[in-house]
């Protein structure tokens, strides 16, 4: 080896650490998993799963959009107020009578711009995200309010049909379709992700965004794709979200963005940014699903005890990852 | 002396103006909007009127966000008061409400003393994971703002429990010496978080951990003790607010109480001039802030607006405040900037101009 | 090679910031297949330029010429495209992701819009190999040492087909290896016709590998010269633009008698501490008023030596003693308690606090000891900040400007300053004048003197050797991480045998004392 010393000058073990909190995830999902079967018969039902990933589609789709911010450092707390936003603002167009297509275009388009606002407030003008999306969320939630001091039913043909429409196999399992496009979402931002120079360039803005500039890459770019992309995703997840309550509520998904960057940093994101994978996002969602079904199964917790164990959960993933060296900043 | 004033003028000039400036516009046009907007009447022996309303529903704010002020100079954050305020609301609730006697003085004291006792536990529990065990303060604080509510519902079994005690009620409605209890509890506290901080060596440790942590450790700071310390203070803090919230109402709601005060709290301290990177802080431009907020709140409420709705104006200050305080957005209407690269989105098309 | 037409020009360059003029009227050229280093003391203009090179900054007056053609780039990332690249003192990587991508991020081969991370793997290995570097290329960069970061910086630099390529400092943080490495890599690319701009403080490095030189001073141009033709002490000359014996008014009272201060209990007595990775086990006594020079090539632990001292860093194993006390200096607290100071090499990052005000950072070091409970009476604060800001005459002399307003000496002085306040015994000084104009330099080498004189003991740390040689009473040698000699400053100690102690590593007689 011609290089002698200089290739021997590696400091630490290659990290296959990185993957550690991602495989604690799966453990912790499939010990969950067990607990469930052992102790309720009716859990081994594999429709109990299929719940799970009905009932948490539109998590899913907002979380993996919150991915995308956080794998570049940042945070967007506005998702749960654009959730709601985006329902409401469907439901009330469905209600004046507008037609489903129209109306789902609209909706798909407020989020990303609202995203593309406040990306841009924090590229050109330098503020924090957090204020940034803060005052996204504020905004988001007064038009809700703005929209309708109450929840608008929605009684569109095309919406009930999403709703009620059961793909399944003939023992009578089923999935949605909300569940299909939420696995659609996953699979083209994990394409994006790992393949594209986009997702490439996210996970160098978290790792190092000085660099990321040096080295000639698009950051603002960039930065203000990934609030774009959460905005499309919050968006989307509103649209899941009023297909499975068939209504648009002002005061649905309050506290969501919690529960969002719960998933994200229960599936092995660091919040810091730069490492972190959709996939590990997907069980972060999934462990926060079974734990509501867990609680559900057993009648005698009740709800709260849902965010007091996913507080415990943060707690205990989020020292895995200092014990395991992942370096906050 | 001439010196302070002079400091105190450039000061001003600097971090107070503007938020003062945007509360007077505020009152100015609520006067216009409404003649009798700035009256205010004696009744009864306490005074009465719409600012001395904005200055008692504005006292929880102020509170929660004193100590807020303290984390965010440390370059932390604490997310978890507004859980912290509920949980202490609910103690104090349930407890009083377990008593036969809920309008003992005793019993009420008791009540604070174990919320109290409460906070100060979990401040230590915040301060330890952030300045013992290293864990970036916006995670460290996340946790209990999450598992705090699912605590506080733990703690009233889901129910909202209400009372009926005169010396609790107090705290949030009381009057003393013609004024609101609560904004004479807030001010108290200001004082007493500007006596801790100013009068010690506090304020300027805090300032200086914030402003460099590893250029303090290195003159001798032991940074640890300072930023648990803030995070106990915010604790506390929050507390006392959950008291005057539960208070105002009789009852405490494990769900609803100090929901979202955080983030009000956070916009106080960052329209009163404290950067949330961490440094320097301004109790008085908090307070300033708080006073902002809640005549925003007040406003809207005037106008026969639906409350929520006031989210939306929120948003429009947020965003306001934040765009004067940033250094980028000042210079673009200075001057043309002349050092950074332009938009990175426009770079790739000159490229054909260079020889290659 | 200068016959060729020049790859790069740059003619009358003039740059302005607010109140300061940093460029002015400044010409550079460079050829194709040479190295070229670009010398100035610190605030010179070497940054300016290359940054108005690269396009971070607008010129104010100016051209630039690429092959002959006039350019101006819009930043970094054009001037990349166009062949001219920039690799930085730190490294400008993302450690999170892997050797191979760090060196094809932004111009990754794709299919279809989707990486091709095969071959991506396979350019980086084949380009990493050209550069005679065996590295796993799809490890996290983070797992390799500076050094390897530093090579795969510019193996991302020339995969971008540059001619032009700016190496910023890049031996700062690397050791003698790492360098011999790194100039076999740039003759190779010299040899290969891409020209080199090599910014550097090491004259050491300059005359090893550069083919020319142009010297900046003040923002303005004192001239370009091939190497052979110019002796290092002209060079100096033209750097510093003053004649050396500024500094000849500093007695030369090392050469006293060292017998003198070395009597009695050591103030501070260091036996066999060491920490893995940066520093091996050392011993080392300091008496009061004895001044203890620390000689070494930058990253040969001196720093890392200083901070096990001051309990900056955890030391693995050793002892210190303090008065003939054992001590645990385990936090820079309990250093402080002991009468320890530290002004480190790291102004900007780990000295002063910016956002307060020369007050409050005078008085920083000296409050932490009180605790925050017992605040110094503002009287008294103003009394000592006054006495200082006059001592050290430290400008602005307005105690309540912000740190961050004054200029690097003066942020020194602060710094130094700080640590009198707390009056300690011993006060170790790290590189305290680096990147400092002259006078500021000579104010410090003075004070140091006086410091002594007075009963404390210093032990000092600096790059230049005759700045340690004219104030220390004792040299400890520095290389590889290890200290090597300890050896007295009589007579017969110069800078020649100082370096080869560096260059040789072998203990002397006067090792054992």
């Amino acid at each position: 080896m011609t290089t002698g010393s200089l290739t021997a000058g590696r400091t630490r073990l290659r990290l296959p650490r990185r993957q550690i909190p991602v495989l604690a995830t799966l453990a912790l999902l499939l010990v969950m998993y067990g607990i469930g079967v052992s102790q309720y018969q009716a859990f081994s039902n594999v429709q109990v799963i299929f719940n799970v990933f009905i009932d948490n589609g539109f998590l899913l789709v907002v979380a993996v959009g919150m991915t995308f911010v956080i794998l570049t450092g940042g945070i967007d707390l506005s998702v749960g107020s654009v959730v709601a936003m985006t329902a409401m603002v469907s439901a009330s167009l469905l209600q004046q009578g507008l037609p489903a297509a129209l109306v789902l275009v609209i909706a798909l388009l407020i989020g990303p711009t609202l995203g593309l606002l406040m990306g841009c407030a924090i590229h050109f003008f330098d503020i924090q995200p957090f204020i940034v999306t803060l005052a996204g969320m504020f905004f988001a939630r007064g038009m809700c309010t703005f929209i309708s001091g109450s929840s608008i039913p929605i009684t569109d043909g095309f919406w009930t049909r999403m709703s009620q429409e059961r793909i399944g196999d003939p023992r009578g399992n089923f999935v949605s379709i909300s569940v299909l496009i939420a696995f659609a979402v996953v699979v083209v931002a994990a394409y994006t992700l790992a393949y594209t120079r986009l997702g490439r360039n996210v996970h160098a803005i978290g790792g190092n965004p000085q660099s990321a500039l040096l080295m000639g890459l698009p950051v603002g770019r960039t930065r203000i794709a990934v609030y774009t992309i959460s905005g499309l995703c919050s968006a989307i997840g509103g649209i899941l979200l009023s297909f499975y309550t068939l209504s648009g509520a002002p005061l649905i998904g309050v506290g969501m963005e919690l529960d969002v960057i719960a998933a994200v940093v229960i599936g092995g994101t660091v919040l810091t940014g730069g490492s972190g994978y959709v996939f590990g996002t997907v069980l972060g969602v999934l462990v926060l699903g079974v734990i509501q079904t867990l609680i559900t199964f057993d009648g005698s917790l009740n709800s709260w005890w849902t965010k007091i164990v996913i507080g415990g959960l943060l707690f205990a993933f989020i020292l895995l990852q200092r014990l395991i060296g992942i370096r906050y900043k | 002396m001439n010196d302070t004033v002079g400091r105190y003028r450039a000061m001003t000039a600097h971090r107070l103006f503007w938020p003062a400036a945007v509360l007077v516009v505020m009152l100015a046009a609520n006067t216009v909007y409404r003649p009798g907007f700035l009256s205010v009447e004696l009744k009864d022996g306490h005074l009465y009127g719409t600012p001395i309303d904005i200055l008692r529903l504005s006292a929880p704010l102020i509170l929660v966000a004193l100590g807020m002020t303290v984390v965010i100079s440390t370059g932390g954050i604490d997310l978890s008061v507004g859980s912290m305020c509920a949980i202490s609301g609910a103690i104090a609730c349930m407890y009083i409400s377990q008593q036969p006697d809920q309008n003992s003085l005793p019993v009420v004291l008791t009540a604070l003393a174990m919320a109290l006792g409460v906070a100060l536990v979990l401040g230590a529990w915040n301060g330890v994971l952030v300045a013992v065990i290293g864990i970036q303060p916006i995670i460290a604080t996340l946790i209990l703002m999450v598992a705090g509510r699912g605590l506080a519902q733990l703690i009233t079994e889901g129910q909202i429990i209400t009372i009926n005690s005169e010396p609790y009620r107090a705290i949030g409605l009381g009057h003393v010496l013609t004024l609101p209890l609560a904004i004479l509890i807030a001010l108290a506290a200001a004082l007493l978080v500007g006596a801790f901080t100013r009068r010690t060596a506090l304020g300027m440790i805090i300032e200086s951990v914030g402003g460099n942590a590893e250029a303090s450790r290195l003159a001798g700071i032991r940074s640890g003790r300072v930023i648990f310390l803030a995070y106990v203070l915010s604790a506390v803090c929050a507390a006392v607010a959950g008291f005057m919230m539960t208070a105002n109402v009789s009852s405490a709601d494990g769900n609803a109480a100090g929901l979202w005060v955080e983030l009000d709290a956070i916009l106080a301290v960052v329209i009163g001039g404290t950067s949330l990177a961490g440094g320097r802080f301004f109790l008085s431009g908090t307070i300033l802030g708080a006073l902002i907020i809640q005549t925003l709140t007040t406003t809207v409420y005037a106008m026969n607006i639906s409350p929520q709705t006031s989210l939306l104006f929120k948003a429009v200050v947020v965003i306001a405040v934040c765009l004067i305080q940033a250094p980028a957005f000042r210079a673009r209407f200075a001057r043309r900037r002349s050092s950074a690269p332009p938009p990175s989105a426009v770079t790739d098309s000159p490229k054909e101009q260079v020889p290659a | 090679m200068t016959d060729s037409r020049p790859v790069l020009t740059m003619t009358g360059i003039s740059k302005s910031f607010p109140g300061v003029r940093a460029l002015h009227d400044v010409n550079f050229r460079l050829f194709p297949g040479e190295v070229h280093a670009l010398m100035g003391e610190n605030g010179a203009g070497k940054s300016t330029l290359i940054k108005v090179l690269t396009g971070v900054y607008d010129t104010d007056e100016g051209a630039i010429t690429l092959d002959g053609a006039p350019v101006s780039f819009s930043g970094p990332m054009q001037a990349t495209a166009a062949g001219v690249s920039t690799v930085y003192q730190e490294v400008n990587l993302c450690t999170n992701l892997s050797v191979a991508e760090n060196i094809f991020i932004g111009r990754e081969p794709r299919l279809l819009g989707a990486v091709r991370w095969g071959e991506v793997r396979r350019r980086a290995r084949a380009l990493l190999a050209r550069l005679d570097l065996d590295l796993d290329v799809s490890a996290p960069l983070g797992s390799y040492s500076l050094a390897i970061q530093q090579m795969v910086a510019i193996a991302r630099a020339i995969d971008i087909q540059a001619r032009v390529l700016i190496l910023d400092e890049p031996t700062s943080s690397l050791d003698a290896g790492e360098v011999a490495q790194l100039f076999r890599i740039m003759r190779q690319l010299r040899d290969e016709g891409i020209a080199i701009l090599f910014v550097t403080h090491f004259l050491d490095q300059v005359y090893e590998i550069a083919d020319r030189i142009t010297v900046l001073r003040n923002g303005g141009l004192v001239g370009e010269y091939p190497t052979i033709e110019l002796p290092q002490l002209s060079l100096v000359e033209k750097m510093i633009g003053k004649e050396l014996d500024v500094l000849e008014g500093i007695e030369e009272h090392s050469r006293r008698d060292l017998a003198a201060v070395e009597e009695g209990t050591p103030l501070v007595a260091v036996s066999n501490l060491g920490r893995a990775g940066a520093v091996e086990p050392f011993s080392l006594t300091i008496h009061a008023g004895e001044v203890v020079g620390l000689a070494g090539l930058l990253g040969s632990g001196r720093t890392e030596v200083a901070r096990l001292l001051f309990g900056a860093d955890r030391a693995d194993g050793g002892q210190v003693a303090v008065n003939g006390e054992p001590s645990g200096l385990r936090t820079p607290a309990q250093a402080i308690d002991r009468g320890i100071g530290f002004c480190s090499e790291n102004r900007r990052a780990e000295g002063i606090v910016a956002d307060l005000s020369v007050r409050e950072n005078l008085i920083l070091a000296m409050q932490a000891a009180r605790g925050w409970l017992r605040p110094i009476p503002r009287r008294r604060q103003d009394e000592l900040v006054e006495k200082y800001i006059k001592a050290l005459s430290i400008r602005p002399a307005d105690p309540e400007v912000p740190v961050r307003n004054l200029s690097g000496g003066n942020q020194q002085k602060v710094l130094l300053a700080r640590w009198l306040i707390t009056e300690p015994r011993l006060l170790i000084l790290d590189e305290p004048t680096r990147g400092i104009d002259i006078g500021a330099k000579t104010e410090i080498q003075k004070l140091v003197t006086q410091l002594s004189d007075g009963g404390m003991a210093v032990l000092f740390i600096s790059a230049e050797l005759e700045e340690v040689l004219r104030l220390s009473h004792k040299v400890a040698v520095m290389r590889d991480r290890q200290m090597v000699a300890q050896l007295a400053n009589d007579d017969s100690l110069d800078a020649d045998r100082v370096m080869q102690t560096i260059a040789s590593g072998t203990h002397r007689e006067e090792a054992d004392r």
